[in-house]
């Protein structure tokens, strides 16, 4: 099973501020070279970095765009970090996503009729069944040690936007759009927050961060969970029910998954659209794996990430770059982090 | 159903699936050797993107081939350089290639979306210039449709009945003991990915130069997923491969034959197929076969490599 | 014992290999203690020891796996500084370990093809397979070349290992068990193979601990114990009798540890396994019509060369090996196919031959680490919480009494080895275990370690609770238990009290030379 990814050591604040300068220099490598492409573009570097910045953080409508996409990020590296702890890789956020709006949506149009405090719960539940139904092959063919969770995930990742595109050109298309439903009736749409776009979702998230981290620190079954992770070998003869715990993990991951997918045709889009995820799930996969798998981690880089993401949204507003050119520079940065440069005499990483 | 629907189905699949084999066999190459490439995808659109643009520039649709090659040999080193020389996690990395592959390809081809090009000349198989034009049609193929074959068989031969094709092997099961035998199993990863980026970018051309002949934004939906599915399905082997593309890609010209008889089955329900086949045959294989995957590989896929 | 004068060399030349003076230390044990002996060409010589003897180590030392600390060795009557396995290779030593190095998703040829020198570019694979037949022929190896070595036999896998070296032209052979994975019939054709390659004057060097296989297959014979030469014997002179000797030979009665009555009764056994069979999995060996009680207040020894099913034995009772046949009974309660856990919350014990990979989460602090088998005994609230007062408590307490002492603070990974040894024997005894299987425990540990190991153990059968004590040290055995058996292939043939026998008659059934023997149930 997998190592448990780059952790950074317990936290002195030497190492904190270690660990932060670290990131801090491979970020500004990053921007260095983003900047060095959008020069050959022909446009000006400082200026674009500067708006992004200004526009992000330093308005109110801003940071509320920033956390309306850093909130998908949470959930969906969630899912990927609570099997990691196990050494399990669950690439298949995508898949479950779609699955969980899905079923969302299903509820959405069907029940469309019954008040928000009753459509909005079953809403939230059968995105997370759909999500968790979608991981149960994973979970249980890795289990049996049939098939690599990591196969199996990615097969599904690439069925469930056909399944998806199936409904939405089917039987659930608008009159007006065949990519997409009708709009969600109010009652199916999450709340959102102070007059912005920031949905209920986020608080979820961020709760379910809080738990994550509770449960494995604190609980009996995350010790077990985290034993697993570092030795299943050991965990097995320790009397640990590893199988079960396979199944259940990647089951609650896809759920998660699920939840976020909810989240996003119920709290973003109001609509399901089909397609109308472009590689979330593969975004959560990487916060996970660039934050170790940490809660305080993931809550940082998915903020991070977030920012990027949403000042590349107005980039392309205000200097006709396309929106896709924004993952040049989430690229870069993962490609310094990947690449490991040493800035300093650092000792060892995990 | 006529013999021109069917034929038309068999030409269909023959299109479709010239790009997604080449993408394969370039996959094969890379994970023979021991590295899977999740950014298949990001590579893929790079490439389509460069070919596009370099046509649509030059005039000269042989030159966007090359172009495509280059530009997909490129972002493979990209990967090789990550992996091999920092040692970074193959998975995370080949996602981080994904993501940089949208954004480039995104950015190059800004330009020419909507542009015309001069595509790939179709040519008709010598003594059958006779038929009538429909059936003409649906038998002329551009160049590349015709070397695809012999490309297939070419990587077989190279992957075993050459010295360079068993250390390639030997690398992508046992490093250490290829190593032991005098192989610097780095440098033959590096050269195994710039052979599967060249080839993922002849996939590439063929769709935006000869099969489309356009470019949009995220163009290849899903073919660089596909070629990964492909090579489990095809055991990795470049002889196999051939019969799963046909098979893959005409999933969906066989709905349209479905079609024409009168059963409406979902482009989308069909879509699926390939990939639950593949699932299917690993399920198959029962975890017996895991040594179908090369052994290194295998350690990938697990996180214990 | 006197070392029996070495045998006449067959050929009449001077030695091939000539090993003077070898020793080599590990950590805390003196593996080989000035060794010396020799190897002509035309000759099969056979290296027997019980395990621990030193028989790997002083081979992987010629081979220069190994570096050795003193000594030196000679080929042909020069001077080979052997400092890694190339150099060996290159003055022509061969050595088959008991992990094939062949690729198994390649062909033989394949194989064979990747290691030659001057392979040409495009490769010609049909004349390798016409070398390798010809030399399969000349010295009855026969494998198919073509066939990919994940489909053939163990059996033949070994072949293919041979005529890799021999195409190597390797001139000194040595094979590292290489009985151990071969089935009966097989064993007799690989001593045919061996007899040939003498006979075309290459020396073979096989290590064993079988004594059949070596009065069947060898012309010489070096007897190794405890890391000394014991004895040297031609063929001519070796008997059964003599070669367990010089292999076992001991004096016990000196021996005495405070060993008080404890009032085991016979009839009411903790564990009973009746007719326990498991499945072999690729590697791993079967168990066969396993009987054994074990009952409160004894130590049971389970003696036996390694690999003839100790890691089964243990890891079936403790429940993560599966009973193909027969039942296994706990407290006279059927626990055939009771998971793990619950074993360990009926009270079963388990220390593991290897604490690091078997029992020990290296990740985890040192406090986690001994909680992990019983996470039941220390939830709180449902399990929301850990209650780490109490492990602490009962991991202090177990370690007054056993005189341990290490950190409990800290990962398990900053444990040495000795400790992480005594943390897992901490942890298995604080959780009051009245059933603990005890596998090769003091392996690898100095001597107060493992003596502390030892009186572990004996204060847990002070106190009721009942050992299976599975080693590899017979020492040890006939040291600390109340009865002991002997596993040889799976089974259980002998079943003995220690100061009904000796050493010698134990290791006559560990070397697989008598069937059934003795009864002391």
């Amino acid at each position: 099973m997998a190592e448990p990814t780059d952790r950074r050591a317990p936290a002195g604040p030497r190492r904190i501020l270690n660990g932060g300068l670290r990131y801090a220099a491979m970020a500004a490598l990053a921007f260095v070279l983003f900047g060095v492409i959008l020069r050959l573009a022909g446009k000006d570097p400082l200026q674009a970095y500067r708006d992004i910045f200004t526009s992000t953080l330093g308005s109110a409508y801003g940071i509320s765009e920033v956390f309306v996409t850093m909130t998908p990020l949470l959930l969906t590296a969630l899912a990927v970090a609570l099997p990691s702890r196990l050494g399990l890789i669950n690439v298949g956020g995508e898949g479950q996503l779609y699955m969980g709006a899905l079923l969302a949506t299903w509820a959405a149009l069907r029940f469309s009729h019954l008040p928000s405090w009753l459509l909005l719960p079953m809403m939230i539940v059968l995105g997370m069944i759909g999500g968790g139904l979608w991981a149960v092959p994973a979970g249980y063919l890795r289990a049996k040690g049939i098939v690599n969770e990591t196969i199996t995930t990615l097969l599904l990742n690439v069925v469930a936007p056909s399944i998806v595109a199936f409904f939405v050109f089917g039987f659930w298309h608008s009159p007006m759009d065949t990519n997409k439903t009708p709009n969600f009736v109010p009652a199916a749409r999450l709340p959102t927050l102070f007059g912005t776009r920031v949905d209920l979702s986020l608080v979820i998230g961020v709760g379910l961060l809080a738990l994550f981290w509770f449960v494995m620190t604190r609980t009996r079954w995350g010790l077990e969970m985290r034993s697993i992770g570092g030795n299943p070998w050991a965990s097995r003869r320790n009397g640990i029910p590893v199988q079960r715990y396979i199944v259940g993990v990647m089951v609650v991951a896809g759920g998660l998954a699920g939840l976020a997918g909810m989240a996003q045709v119920s709290g973003y889009y109001g609509v399901l659209l089909a397609n109308f995820s472009r590689g979330l799930g593969y975004m959560g996969f990487l916060v996970s794996w660039l934050a170790g798998g940490s809660p305080l981690g993931i809550l940082v880089t998915s903020f991070v990430v977030a920012v990027i993401l949403t000042g590349g949204n107005l980039l392309q507003l205000t200097r006709d770059v396309p929106y896709s050119v924004i993952n040049i520079l989430l690229a870069m940065t993962l490609f310094v982090v990947l690449a490991r440069p040493r800035f300093q005499r650092r000792r060892k990483t995990a | 159903m006529t013999p021109l629907a069917l034929l038309g189905v068999i030409s269909s699949a023959i299109f479709s699936g010239t790009s997604l084999l080449y993408t394969t066999l370039g996959e094969i190459v890379g994970e023979r050797s021991g590295i899977v490439n999740l950014g298949l995808e990001g590579v893929l659109l790079v490439s389509a993107a460069s070919g596009f643009a370099a046509s649509a520039v030059s005039g000269n649709p042989y030159v966007g081939v090359l172009v495509a090659m280059l530009a997909g040999g490129l972002m493979n080193l990209v990967l090789g350089y990550l992996v091999v020389t920092r040692k970074a996690n193959q998975l995370a990395s080949g996602l981080a290639l994904m993501f940089f592959g949208f954004g480039l390809s995104a950015w190059i081809g800004r330009a020419y979306v909507g542009a015309k090009i001069v595509g790939l000349p179709r040519l008709s198989l010598p003594g059958l210039s006779n038929l009538p034009i429909l059936y003409g049609s649906l038998l002329s193929f551009d160049p590349l449709i015709y070397l695809v074959l012999p490309t297939a068989v070419l990587v077989w031969w190279v992957l075993f009945r050459t010295r360079w094709g068993l250390s390639l092997r030997a690398v992508g099961e046992a490093p250490d003991t290829a190593f032991a035998a005098g192989r610097n199993p780095g440098r033959i990863r590096y050269r195994a990915l710039l052979v599967g980026g060249l080839l993922a970018g002849v996939g590439a051309a063929h769709l935006s130069i000869a099969y489309a002949m356009n470019w949009t934004e995220y163009m290849t939906a899903g073919r660089g997923f596909i070629a990964i599915a492909l090579v489990i399905f095809s055991k990795w082997h470049p002889l196999r491969a051939i019969v799963g593309a046909l098979l893959f890609s005409g999933a969906v010209a066989f709905q349209l034959l479905l079609q024409s008889s009168g059963i409406q089955v979902s482009p989308f329900l069909l879509n699926t197929v390939p990939y639950l086949l593949t699932l299917l045959v690993l399920i198959g294989w029962g975890g017996r076969r895991k040594y179908a995957a090369p052994a290194s590989l295998g350690r990938v896929y697990q996180g214990t490599e | 014992m006197n070392a029996v004068s070495s045998g006449v060399p067959p050929t009449g030349d001077g030695p091939l290999l000539r090993v003077r003076g070898l020793t080599k230390h590990f950590p805390g044990v003196l593996a080989n203690d000035s060794i010396s002996f020799d190897v002509f060409p035309g000759e099969v010589h056979a290296l027997l020891g019980e395990n621990g003897a030193g028989k790997s180590t002083l081979v992987k030392c010629i081979y220069g796996y190994y570096r050795r600390d003193a000594g030196e060795i000679l080929i042909d009557g020069f001077a080979a500084d052997l400092r890694t396995p190339q150099e060996a290779r290159r003055r022509r030593i061969g050595m088959v370990f008991q992990n094939l190095t062949l690729i198994p998703a390649l062909t033989v040829v394949e194989n064979v093809a990747l290691f030659l020198p001057d392979l040409p570019i495009v490769m010609d694979l049909p004349a390798i397979a016409g070398e390798l037949e010809a030399l399969g022929d000349r010295y009855h190896l026969r494998v198919d070349p073509w066939a990919h070595v994940q489909d053939l036999s163990i059996g033949q896998q070994q072949k293919a290992e041979l005529l890799k070296l021999l195409l190597g032209q390797a001139r000194i052979l040595i094979l590292d068990e290489p009985t151990r994975v071969l089935a009966p019939h097989e064993v007799e054709g690989l001593f045919q193979v061996l007899a040939h390659l003498a006979a075309d004057g290459l020396a073979v060097i096989f290590i064993t601990h079988k004594l059949n296989e070596v009065l069947q297959g060898a012309d010489r014979i070096t007897v190794l114990r405890q890391g000394r030469v014991a004895g040297r014997l031609s063929r001519a002179e070796a008997t059964e009798d003599k070669l367990l000797r010089l292999m076992f030979e001991r004096d016990f009665s000196s021996l005495s540890i405070d060993r008080p009555a404890t009032g085991a009764s016979a009839d009411r056994p903790i564990l009973e396994l009746r007719g326990v069979a498991t499945e072999a999995h690729g590697a791993t060996i079967a168990l066969r019509q396993i009987d054994l009680k074990i009952h409160p207040g004894e130590i049971v020894g389970v003696a036996g060369v390694s690999g003839n099913g100790q890691r089964e034995l243990g890891d079936v009772i403790l429940g993560d090996l599966a009973c193909a046949r027969g039942s296994k009974w706990l407290y006279g309660k059927n626990v055939t196919h009771a998971a793990v856990g619950e074993m360990r919350r009926d009270g079963v014990g388990f220390i593991p031959e290897d604490p690091l990979t078997m029992a020990v989460v290296p990740m985890l602090s040192v406090l986690e680490n001994i909680a992990v088998t019983r996470t039941d005994r220390y939830a709180l609230e449902g399990g929301l919480r850990m209650d780490w007062r109490a492990v602490r408590l009962d991991a202090e307490d177990a370690m007054q009494q056993l005189g341990f002492s290490f950190s409990l603070a800290g990962p398990a990974r900053s444990l040495s080895g000795g400790n992480l040894q005594r943390m897992v024997i901490v942890r298995e005894l604080s959780h009051d275990p009245q059933l603990i299987i005890a596998s090769y425990i003091t392996r690898g540990l100095d001597a107060q370690s493992a003596r502390a190991a030892q009186r572990a153990l004996l204060q847990a059968r002070a106190r009721g609770a009942a050992v299976l004590l599975i080693s590899e040290d017979l020492e040890e055995i006939f040291l600390l238990s109340d009865r002991l058996v002997v596993l040889y292939g799976g089974r259980i043939v002998g079943r003995f009290r220690p100061e009904e026998t000796g050493a010698v008659a134990v290791g006559r059934l560990m070397t697989g030379s008598q069937g059934e023997n003795g009864r002391a149930d």
